[in-house]
């Protein structure tokens, strides 16, 4: 019989510390996190520092590509990255249904190390809390992380007039596989989550001197959510081109079936990137060195046609606006 | 496999632009087009077709969205329902987002009780086998399209001697309700766009009477954005040659007779009823179905009726969905429309699913409106 999570494991007793010290330190040592003091203490290069968090719950816990654990190491290092900051230091609490198997712990877990790998970041406080059944749905894990400023001035408040949109991979890969991998459903796809670290890419367009207004990694609500969200904080107009998003087949055959639309659909390693016109050539360079970014287009534009709108311009020139997403997701009846 | 792109071959733009073309050089008087579909108000809206369209050539959304045009009174039903103690309430798509009279089933969701929102009927049968103990009622919606899977949902039930589940059937009919728009003498509807998903289940030949009755040309069209155009062109053509015929454009789907198993497997469980009430259109007769009589051990109307509310609830007076549906105004010519009324609070019918005209014409925005303001 494989091993579970016990409300013990929980308690602050025995049984914690040897969760503690057999799992977590196994897979997330570093020295600060060892010292095994009330709280990490830590040295930052830069005077100015990044700092974010955010929980995640997602079902199922496991899908092509990626798992809940790789989701919290990626989503804040991503948070920090969009704003100009190298991701340093994570903190991560686990909230643990009791029952839990102890394998898919581990395999969370293993994901988490190799995930923060690739950015360099280390994991140097955690806290761990086992519910009674039905308390959480299997396991809830947040992370918080810090970072160094690199480059000021990245904000949904600075895009400006003749902007270039650029979009860093095909959108809606992540809720489409989400979609479906859940039982309900039963579909057979290949398709993958676009769940990845952004850091090294975000590096590396600051590293080229390329001037960059925007950044924002299109988690729950998609691209639409994105765009929306700078054309009204920025009072600009957004004008993209259908032709030239990226999506798979296999999304826009999935989204056929149940009504959705693509733009609408979570993303977990997808950012868009305002930035001037003059910067796009180099830019798309850079990115398409890497694995994560390697689907990048120039998508659109920023106008003034329409203040505070996203329109989107179909493949025979007709146009609409693309609304922010609204509510919950629900297939369609027929 | 052939090297076949089922998405985009459906959505070239030189055939898009080659179309606009040839229906803007043929079109030569007003033509005011029902499209009966939701789903066609969307393709419509989301492709922004009126754009590439002569200006003579207006869309009237019709009444083809069963979320829409369920009586607030059912929708009590519902709640009612799914409030019974040990119950679970199971319906499909936004179904659960529509306000009756006091509450949603979204919001009741969220008190504790157990409603769920399915992708398939058939989800049902697991739902109520892992739940032996728990009475599973689902509250079947929609038009032709999806009666044949309530009605294979029901045979299996019976199949598998499961006791524990029960029916409230809303399912209804489009040539009834079309009718019922026409036959008042005030709609102003030259052609229409015949439903794609109903005529593959029932065939085109349902239509044919309405096309003789009303003299106006019925052209059963695709989802697809390239396949309503092309019946747009087939409507402008046949009032060129002063014809009012049912054409079959969706010829890759669609038979004149249709899907005769899932017909017969309808007939087997269901009938008439002598009346349904329409959300913004009003009572019509013959327009829905029931259960026989035989099966009324599953019928959550006969089985539960003591609890089921009975006053009938009808719309803000300011609403004006029953002139939309009937072509004689538009979304934008409402008062409440996009300030009182919103997806999130819908007042009339409309703007209740996704499916319906006014939400479209809130989603997709004034860029698609002729004469809209901007």
């Amino acid at each position: 019989m494989s091993t579970k999570i016990l409300l013990s494991h929980g308690g602050g007793g025995e049984e914690t510390q040897s969760l503690i010290k057999n799992l977590f330190f196994k897979h997330f040592s570093n020295d600060i996190l060892l010292r095994l003091e009330d709280a990490a203490v830590l040295t930052m290069q830069s005077e100015k520092i990044a700092f974010t968090t955010d929980s995640f719950t997602v079902s199922p816990l496991f899908f092509k590509g990626g798992n809940i654990g790789k989701l919290a190491i990626a989503g804040t290092v991503n948070d920090l990255s969009m704003m100009g900051a190298r991701p340093k230091y994570l903190t991560c609490a686990f909230m643990i249904e009791e029952g839990f198997e102890y394998d898919k712990l581990e395999e969370i877990v293993i994901s988490m190390r190799d995930e923060m790998v690739k950015s360099s970041v280390k994991i140097v406080a955690g806290d761990t809390k086992v519910v009674p059944k039905g308390g959480v749905d299997g396991i809830f894990i947040n992370t918080a992380g810090v970072g160094e400023v690199l480059k000021e001035g990245i904000s949904a408040h600075a895009l400006r007039q003749g902007d270039a949109i650029i979009v860093t991979n095909e959108v809606g890969n992540h809720g489409a596989c989400i979609l479906a991998t859940r039982e309900e459903l039963e579909l057979q796809s290949e398709l993958k989550t676009d769940c990845a670290s952004l850091w090294k890419s975000v590096e590396a367009l600051i590293d080229a001197g390329i001037e960059i207004h925007a950044l924002r990694d299109a988690t729950r609500g998609g691209m639409s959510a994105v765009l929306n969200e700078w054309a009204q904080t920025s009072n600009v107009g957004i004008h993209v081109k259908e032709a030239d998003i990226p999506v798979a087949n296999e999304v826009k055959g999935i989204c056929e079936l149940l009504g959705f639309e693509p733009y609408e659909f979570a993303n977990e390693g997808t950012m868009l990137i305002a930035l001037p016109q003059c910067e796009v050539v180099k830019a798309l360079e850079v990115l398409k060195r890497f694995e994560e970014t390697a689907k990048s287009a120039l998508i659109g534009n920023v106008d003034d046609r329409f203040e505070g709108k996203v329109v989107l311009e179909t493949p025979w020139g007709s146009e609409r606006f693309l609304e922010p997403p609204k509510g919950e997701l629900l297939p369609r009846i027929c | 496999m052939p090297d076949v792109d089922l998405i985009e071959g459906f959505r070239d733009p030189v055939h898009m632009k080659a179309l606009a073309a040839i229906i803007r050089k043929e079109c030569t008087r007003q033509i005011n087009i029902m499209e009966v579909c939701g789903g066609h108000t969307h393709t419509i809206m989301k492709y922004g077709l009126p754009q590439l369209l002569p200006d003579l050539i207006e869309f009237v959304h019709g009444p083809g969205c069963p979320v829409c045009i369920m009586p607030k009174e059912r929708i009590d039903h519902a709640i009612a329902l799914a409030s019974m103690p040990n119950t679970i309430l199971a319906t499909l798509g936004d179904m659960i987002r529509v306000p009756g009279s006091k509450s949603s089933l979204q919001k009741l969701r969220a008190e504790g009780y157990d409603i769920r929102s399915l992708y398939s009927p058939l989800d049902v049968i697991k739902i109520a086998q892992d739940n032996p103990d728990k009475n599973v009622v689902f509250f079947a919606i929609g038009f032709e399209t999806t009666t044949p899977m309530s009605a294979v949902l029901i045979e299996q039930t019976l199949r598998l001697g499961l006791k524990n589940i029960f029916f409230h059937i809303n399912h209804v009919s489009v040539p009834e309700a079309v009718d019922a728009i026409m036959s008042g003498g005030d709609a102003k509807i030259d052609a229409f766009l015949g439903p794609s998903h109903v005529s593959v289940i029932t065939g085109y030949k349902i239509y044919e009477p309405i096309a003789k009755a009303y003299h106006t040309p019925v052209v059963v069209a695709g989802f697809e954005p390239t396949d309503v155009m092309e019946s747009v062109l087939r409507i402008v053509r046949q009032i060129n040659h002063g014809k009012a015929e049912v054409e079959n454009q969706y010829a890759r789907a669609v038979s004149r007779e249709g899907n005769l198993k899932a017909q017969a497997l309808v007939e087997t469980y269901f009938e008439k009823r002598d009346h349904f009430r329409w959300r913004g259109i009003g009572d019509i007769a013959h327009s829905a179905l029931k259960l026989k009589p035989a099966y009324a051990a599953m019928d959550a109307e006969v089985v539960f009726d003591d609890i089921l509310p009975k006053v009938l609830l009808d719309d803000h007076k300011m609403c004006i969905c029953g002139d939309i549906l009937k072509g004689r105004a538009k979304p934008y010519d409402c008062k409440v429309f996009a300030k009182a009324c919103i997806p999130s609070n819908p007042m009339g019918s409309c703007m209740v699913s996704s499916e319906g005209a006014c939400a479209a014409y809130f989603k997709y925005g004034n860029l698609n409106l002729k004469g809209a303001k901007a």
